[in-house]
């Protein structure tokens, strides 16, 4: 083996790994305000994808508004979702909302299935398809593309959660919505932000993979599943655990793929995971916390 | 006695079972309660699991097809006689629990989940890929029909019988584990697993043997399905089963186990009757699951329960006004 090609695999492994990561940390940022697991996530990734290439299409608009347009109708989306599906139950046990975004991804996906078919379709690349050469790597302008914006996106939420009063207001929240709540902020508005933040995110993270792996209406299932798993590796709730997580499961993917069978690639990971959660029950970067009874 | 109550029940459950066929004008509505039954056993596993004890699986689907696989294999392939295949594919399924129980359960909540979903997700990847065993992905066909002692049930109605009365032996087990020393253990850990722990409850064992209970469940369901349908393929045993299986549970009430078999059987039948639809039939599917626990937060036993008071409520009002 050389270093080219072990280069290769790991650039490979960054991208997927990304957006990966950004698809754990719409997760985190859900399950840090309201508790849940929302397994709608990995449709608002596919909705990001999805959309650009519709909007793109039928418009007849140029790529960038398309994406805008994407985005901002899958933050709305979020936002409809949290109106509508859960905080009218916002009182009922955990299992409950999780069963319920359940629901809303089997809607969302069927939904998208009779609007565009079942056909995989192809976002075009932002910046053309001449791969850049870096010690013998081949490196696809896209991948800049995805780790660029993966990168701008994780500062500007660190920069949300940790400088802005809204942000700030959101960590509370997680911490402890009662004390949250008694302190003057709107526990309610909050969680509605947190929908949208997480919408937000995944689409972006549709829209800068659906050129890379191209994108169909059930695209958001094993993406989901994936993201869940980037944010249990990192430990469930820490942001940078979930991005770190994204990250580690990409390359352990690509360099599964590269080097073992890249039809066990999936298996590969999973195993992976496994063996570590058995290992570190509570993540890479989970804290064990201490239980009251 | 809510352990005669229940008994009733299931007296009451398996007459109904046992009459049904009578009124079934052809042989799809026997299909579709053979599949009703089936997924019944699984969700009857997990209500224990999640309703009782209070830990989540999301990869019952790879014990479902696990076992199914196995009999298949050693029937077909290998050429044993089926009741010794289903045999080892219902041991299989169940050692494999075993194995995959020990390590998991140490894990809370959604640790435990994810777990148990990577378990799922790593058997379904393999059900796909190893083709000389599996079929792969276009599936294992030519499976030799349900045979009982030799004797090979060639009929559906005689297929839904044993069905049927493996569900009915399931369900006791069920009513019988939790009305036992057991049952009162798993609630205890489910309420608190330390406090449980500190009034001696062994909850490492107790978690083991119901996670081993409810995979036996799914099984034997998993070997009836192989040898009923005599053709298996990995889309049945992915991901989006496990996920069923826990709505069945959840949109049942999480801890009845009647109500469980009612949200199997609504959730099997629900999709035959939208399939009038076509196309919007799984944006129906969805938009009920969304609305049902929206609107029955704790099931359709508690949504049951809940119309069944209010009647009460106003009967004896009823009467009460008579009387004055």
């Amino acid at each position: 083996m050389d270093l080219s090609t072990l280069l290769q695999y790991l650039v490979t492994g960054l991208t997927l790994g990304s957006t990966y990561g950004l698809t754990a940390l719409g997760f985190t940022i859900i399950f840090n305000t309201t508790g849940v697991i929302n397994f709608a996530q990995g449709e608002f990734v596919m909705l990001g994808g999805m959309m650009s290439v519709f909007f793109l299409h039928s418009l007849g608009v140029s790529e960038p508004v398309a994406i805008l347009l994407a985005v901002t109708a899958t933050t709305i989306t979020g936002a409809l979702v949290e109106r509508l599906a859960i905080r009218p139950v916002r009182h009922c046990p955990a299992i409950n909302l999780v069963i319920i975004t359940i629901g809303i991804s089997i809607l969302i996906r069927g939904i998208a299935m009779i609007l565009w078919g079942k056909d995989t379709y192809a976002l075009p690349s932002f910046s053309g398809n001449a791969p850049v050469f870096f010690l013998g790597a081949a490196i696809m302008p896209q991948a800049l593309w995805v780790l660029g914006i993966s990168l701008v996106l994780l500062g500007g939420l660190k920069f949300f959660f940790s400088a802005t009063i809204q942000g700030k207001a959101m960590l509370a929240c997680s911490f402890n919505a009662k004390a949250a709540s008694l302190v003057g902020i709107g526990v309610q508005r909050m969680v509605l932000f947190s929908f949208m933040i997480s919408a937000f995110v995944g689409a972006v993270g549709g829209v800068i993979l659906a050129p890379i792996t191209l994108t169909s209406f059930d695209v958001g299932i094993m993406l989901g599943l994936k993201g869940f798993a980037a944010c249990i590796l990192g430990g469930l709730g820490n942001p940078f655990g979930a991005a770190a997580g994204g990250i580690i499961l990409g390359v352990l993917e690509a360099l599964g793929a590269g080097f073992i069978s890249s039809a066990y690639k999936d298996a590969l990971a999973f195993v992976i995971l496994l063996i570590l959660l058995f290992i570190k029950p509570s993540g890479l970067f989970g804290r064990d916390d201490a239980k009251r009874v | 006695m809510a352990y005669r109550r229940d008994m009733y029940w299931l007296a009451a459950f398996f007459t109904v079972l046992m009459l049904a066929p009578l009124a079934m004008p052809n042989n799809y509505y026997l299909t579709v309660l053979i599949m009703c039954c089936l997924h019944a056993m699984n969700a009857v596993g997990l209500c224990l699991l999640v309703g009782h004890a209070g830990q989540i699986s999301l990869g019952h689907a790879g014990f479902y097809g696990l076992a199914a696989y196995t009999s298949a294999f050693l029937s077909t392939t290998i050429g044993l006689p089926v009741g010794l295949s289903m045999l080892a594919g219902i041991g299989a399924g169940t050692v494999t629990s075993v194995l995959v129980g020990l390590p998991s359960l140490k894990l809370h909540g959604h640790y435990l989940a994810m777990a148990t979903l990577g378990f799922g997700v790593i058997l379904s990847i393999l059900f796909t890929e190893t083709i000389d065993i599996t079929g792969g992905p276009s599936g294992f066909v030519g499976i030799p029909g349900l045979s009982v002692f030799g004797y090979e049930l060639t009929n559906d109605a005689s297929i839904y019988r044993v069905v049927a009365l493996g569900l009915c032996l399931i369900v006791w087990l069920a009513f019988n584990v939790l009305h036992s020393r057991i049952g009162r253990a798993l609630r205890a850990l489910h309420t608190s697993e330390k406090a449980a722990q500190a009034m001696g409850v062994d909850v490492a064992r107790y978690k083991l043997f119901v996670f081993v209970l409810s995979a036996f469940f799914s099984s034997v369901a998993g070997v009836l399905y192989a040898h009923y349908l005599t053709f298996i393929a990995p889309a049945s045993f992915g991901f989006m089963f496990s996920v069923e299986i826990i709505v069945m549970v959840v949109l049942g009430g999480m801890i009845s186990v009647p109500g469980s078999i009612i949200g199997a059987f609504f959730l099997t039948v629900l999709p035959e009757f939208l399939r009038a639809f076509e196309n919007s039939e799984i944006i129906l599917f969805g938009a009920i699951l969304v609305l049902c626990m929206i609107f029955l937060p704790d099931g359709l036993a508690g949504g049951w329960n809940r119309l069944w008071q209010r009647l009460r409520a106003a009967s004896a009002q009823a009467s009460l006004r008579k009387q004055i």
